[in-house]
């Protein structure tokens, strides 16, 4: 294994080459939950979209450009026009619902930290054991968010390494960024 | 923002390494060894250490209070003292002028003025209380899991800084590389392809 140190900035590029294609992913259509069993969900439909806030960089030109869409209903064709000057995603804000739950949360590339995760519902504490119980779910809900994310990077990085990127995977998102033109 | 806050943040880690004898002693050894010290009465600036999520301004590790079913759960807390420059500038004008007048002197050293200003900090820090933040933990021991609920890059450090003096286990931050390289269960040929591995351009 490398410096971490070191390897926290030479490989920022894969944390925002992923939240690319995971945009790529959800816009189309793509995203297939994993294969859970025994937690109780495994059967629940799920779903994930894009949320309130994408922000895209290019560090292609010299400095760094920043192109922040946020909003509710905001249009994400500027993003795409970002994509195609050389901008990748580097924060990306979603929804993921299974079943009747719905979690909302920001991933940002560089680190792959989550924040502003919001929970489906929370739970009334009125004694010690309720306490105990409603962090125990707390617990459990978020582990789905954690095992969502490390299922997706765990299929986008298996992707990224695999000889078919260039010629399939590449070939479709950049498909997907010029099909407007 | 803890673990039963309405919106939390969330850093990711790997615990590095096992216990050779029980979990919960070494755990309950770790967290009483390193448990946060009060500095309320005291000059002292900053604490950190570790406290119980159930009660995290009264420290309680008793009866392994910290697992919770499979998980162990615990808290760092911080407390840091912050003095406003401009109270510091007033004592320490204060306290100069006073020395002065008793020396009968026009002026300090630099020496002087820096151990003056040193004593004016100590005894306004013996009189403020320290400000307390808490940062959730939930550790998975069976799968080397570690969540901590936090996005912030000091509190991340200590809390690197103090799991290593406490345990004795290293922790690993899982970022792009961290995440691909123990995550994402790769083939040897995988790993030498991300060792040398280089930005992708999406653009035509």
């Amino acid at each position: 294994m490398l410096d971490l140190a070191l390897a926290y900035t030479r490989y920022r590029f894969l944390g925002n080459e992923f939240l690319t294609w995971l945009w790529y992913l959800v816009e189309n259509d793509k995203y297939t939950p994993a294969a859970h069993g025994g937690d109780g969900n495994a059967d629940a439909p799920a779903s994930l979209q894009v949320g309130n806030r994408l922000v895209l960089e290019n560090r292609q030109q010299e400095g760094l450009e920043t192109i922040t869409i946020k909003g509710d209903d905001a249009g994400l064709e500027e993003g795409i026009l970002a994509l195609r000057k050389g901008a990748l995603v580097s924060e990306i804000n979603l929804k993921y619902t299974l079943g009747p739950q719905q979690w909302t949360f920001t991933l940002k590339g560089e680190s792959l930290n989550v924040s502003n995760l919001k929970f489906p519902e929370p739970t009334l504490v009125e004694t010690r054991q309720d306490l105990e119980a409603a962090t125990l779910d707390r617990i459990f809900m978020t582990e789905k968010v954690v095992d969502l994310i490390e299922d997706l990077y765990t299929r986008f990085v298996k992707q990224r390494l695999s000889p078919r990127w260039e010629s399939e995977v590449l070939a479709d998102i950049r498909q997907w960024i010029y099909s407007g033109t | 923002m803890g673990l039963r806050s309405s919106t939390v943040s969330l850093t990711r880690y790997k615990v590095n390494g096992k216990f050779e004898g029980s979990v919960t002693e070494a755990v309950l050894k770790g967290l009483r060894s390193f448990c946060i010290t009060d500095i309320d009465e005291d000059d002292t600036e900053k604490s950190v250490g570790w406290t119980s999520w159930e009660t995290p301004y009264q420290p309680d590790f008793s009866g392994s209070s910290f697992m919770l079913g499979t998980y162990m759960v615990f808290s760092m807390r911080i407390d840091k003292k912050t003095l406003p420059p401009k109270t510091i500038n007033k004592h320490y004008t204060l306290a100069m002028e006073k020395k002065l007048a008793e020396d009968g002197r026009a002026f300090l050293s630099g020496n002087e003025k820096k151990l003056l200003k040193e004593s004016v900090v100590q005894l306004l820090n013996k009189r403020i209380p320290a400000t307390p933040n808490v940062y959730d933990i939930v550790w998975s021991y069976e799968d080397s899991r570690l969540w901590f609920f936090s996005n912030l890059k000091a509190a991340n450090e200590e809390l690197e800084s103090l799991f290593l003096k406490s345990f004795q286990l290293s922790l690993i931050r899982i970022f792009p590389y961290t995440g691909a390289y123990l995550l994402s269960n790769l083939t040897d040929p995988e790993k030498d392809t991300l060792a040398t591995l280089t930005p992708t351009l999406f653009r035509k």
